[in-house]
């Protein structure tokens, strides 16, 4: 059996048996919601209901309904777009590239944060669809042929590299979660008592069973999809800088889009993790599984990816010095002094000093701190996006194209919107998925788990 | 014709369970299977159980998908409708390459990604509807069982080896009756 050093700390904690933990994952979904959860899917629905009224109004009435302009015409679409579809990275990089590294913390949270990656993607999906315009002529954007209309799509546009990168990122999450949901399912329908659950349970599981011809083929397709969703996170997002990137807008057409924006998914990616990890583990009591330990992990990707960021700006800002492109400079002085001068300070503030309060022991370990820095890392990412492309969009080259942008009505309901179809979701998932690896946890218990580690210490002595 | 007596042996933990197992395969008795609620680590060679060639797959689906999206691309982009986009036409697959990278890359990944968890998938026979494989619904949860399929001798020995190893429990299933192979 794998032997794990006493230094490192327990991943489990407590007296915990094989059974108990089949017992504290399968407890929220058998038992019934608290009120809390009541109170919070009302207000997402809610939520949700408002961003669909208004998605309705802009396909009745057309993109005119937004804040965007002549000039501004990206503006809170793709800075949601790509807000959400940075969230997703976490989830990818926890059950692959943690995988792949071997990190056994990832097993805590990797269940729920692949379920926001694809609650997040579906969000993203949103507002990609809406910004063509005509959302019913959508379907051009697949390679069909000749007939619909006189031309292929372009495959040297990066907008078009976007649409196979995030579709591929889509499915292979999605597969990559149901795969590792199979036998978790099978425990539940093996486990409930009530006939409706226990078959709709059996239809999920697809029949699992466990057993070791299935197990070994279950771990070899694990590593491998793992092994082909490391580079697919980091070229999804790539891809969404490219769309930037290869531009020749000034502030955009810079060379450190790629690694800037996935380092950034990431940051931002585990900071939602953070927020609904510290959650759900209060509510549904997994506080054994998802310790202080894992927060305390998840916070110091917070500093690295928080710091790379931090240092990508300031590259930013030296390059467009240093290029001596007088357009360049008046885009990154427009930004930092400008009229949204404030965003830019917001986020500044946000992204760059607020994760360096991780680097105090204290601060990292504290649940409600991490929980607030995670929501205030959230905001500012958010703002990054948005500092990239409206202040960009407001001064380009022709001063007289210069404009304003403020959001309407409509951007903020269909923001909030997909902000209520998220928590929907996943209100909705934690109480009918395992929102555990369970499987997976099992296999660590002897190695990581708190009372084995003291019985082997104690043996040791 | 030879009929066989199906054994369920139960075990509360995999340490007992590995040892079981190779105790078992030293007598000579075939372990005709083995369900446990995760993965055991080093128990294939145990059981005697080849590595899985599901990679060897996955990268044969990347490589078909790599040849589609090059063929579509340069069907659609060089051969059927040649454009001139940005001052940069499109005579030749070969030059634009750059260009077509990122898709390329997708369209391997998507392709051994799903190629590869649909041979899983149907490897397994895990479809939506089929029957649960493990005999005792306790195997998801926190059992470990050999299954073995044995003639009565062999049934001897192994209950034996099951019961001094620790199993919780011995349990008969009946016999399989299996017909020769011509």
């Amino acid at each position: 059996m794998h032997a794990e050093s006493n230094i490192r700390e327990p991943l489990i904690l407590g007296h915990k048996t094989y059974r108990n933990i089949s017992d504290d994952i399968i407890a929220p979904i058998e038992g019934k919601a608290n009120r809390t959860w009541y109170i919070l899917f009302t207000i997402s629905v809610l939520g949700f209901m408002w961003g669909i009224g208004c998605l309705s109004y802009t396909i009745g009435v057309g993109i005119g309904a937004w804040g965007s302009n002549n000039g501004v015409d990206w503006a809170w679409d793709i800075t949601n777009f790509v807000w959400w579809i940075g969230i997703g990275h976490a989830g990818t990089l926890i059950s692959a590239v943690l995988l792949l590294f071997r990190q056994k913390w990832r097993m805590a949270i990797n269940r729920s944060a692949e379920a926001m990656t694809i609650f997040a993607v579906l969000c993203a999906a949103i507002f990609v669809t809406l910004h063509t315009g005509r959302p019913w002529l959508d379907y051009m954007l697949f390679p069909l042929p000749n007939q619909f209309g006189s031309l292929w799509p372009n495959f040297n546009s990066p907008l078009l590299w976007d649409v196979f990168a995030v579709s591929t990122y889509a499915t292979v999450s999605i597969v990559f979660w149901y795969i590792g949901l199979i036998p978790d399912f099978a425990m539940i329908r093996d486990r409930v008592i009530k006939p409706k659950m226990k078959k709709a349970y059996s239809l999920l599981s697809f029949g699992w069973g466990g057993s070791v011809r299935h197990w070994s083929r279950f771990e070899e397709v694990s590593l491998v999809l793992a092994g082909l969703s490391t580079p697919l996170v980091f070229s999804v997002h790539s891809i969404v800088s490219f769309d930037f990137a290869t531009s020749v807008v000034p502030g955009w057409h810079t060379t450190i889009f790629p690694p800037y924006f996935v380092s950034g998914a990431v940051f931002s990616g585990f900071a939602m993790v953070l927020t609904l990890m510290l959650i759900v583990r209060k509510v549904y009591k997994l506080e054994a599984y998802v310790t202080v330990k894992h927060v305390e992990y998840m916070n110091i990707v917070i500093i690295v990816t928080g710091s790379i960021v931090g240092v990508a700006y300031l590259t930013e800002l030296f390059m467009a010095w240093y290029s001596g492109v007088e357009w360049e400079q008046y885009a990154f002085l427009n930004r930092a002094t400008g009229p949204m001068a404030w965003a830019y300070w917001i986020m500044m503030s946000c992204n760059v000093l607020s994760p360096q309060f991780f680097w105090f022991k204290k601060l990292r370990t504290s649940l409600a701190f991490t929980f607030v820095l995670s929501i205030v890392i959230n905001i500012g990412m958010w703002f990054e996006r948005f500092v990239i492309i409206v202040p960009t969009l407001c001064r380009t080259y022709l001063p007289s194209t210069w404009n304003t942008y403020s959001p309407s009505f409509i951007d903020v309901g269909i923001f909030v919107g997909t902000i209520g179809m998220f928590f929907t979701l996943f209100l909705l998932y934690s109480r009918t998925f395992p929102v555990i690896a369970q499987a997976e946890l099992k296999s660590i218990l002897k190695a990581s788990g708190e009372e084995h580690k003291k019985a082997a210490e104690q043996a040791h002595h | 014709m030879a009929t066989k007596q199906i054994i369920h042996g139960i075990f509360g933990d995999e340490v007992p369970l590995l040892e079981a197992c190779k105790k078992l395969r030293a007598s000579g008795i075939r372990i005709a299977d083995v369900f446990t609620p995760f993965p055991v680590h080093g128990i294939d060679p145990i059981v005697g159980l080849p590595r899985t060639r599901i990679a060897i797959c996955a990268f044969i689906y990347g490589i078909t998908g790599l040849a589609l999206a090059t063929l579509m691309m340069w069907y659609m982009m060089i051969h059927d409708w040649p454009n001139d986009i940005g001052g940069k036409p499109n005579w030749s697959y070969y030059f634009n390459i750059p260009a077509f990278i990122p898709i390329s890359f997708e369209a391997t990944v998507f392709c051994a990604a799903h190629g590869m968890s649909l041979t899983y998938l149907l490897r397994c026979m895990l479809v939506p509807g089929a029957k649960p494989k493990n005999p005792d619904p306790r195997t998801t949860d926190d059992k470990f069982m050999i299954y073995l399929e044995l003639n009565d001798d062999q049934s001897k020995k192994a209950d034996e080896i099951l019961r001094s190893t620790g199993a919780e429990e011995v349990n008969y299933k009946g016999t399989i009756t299996i017909e020769p192979k011509y």
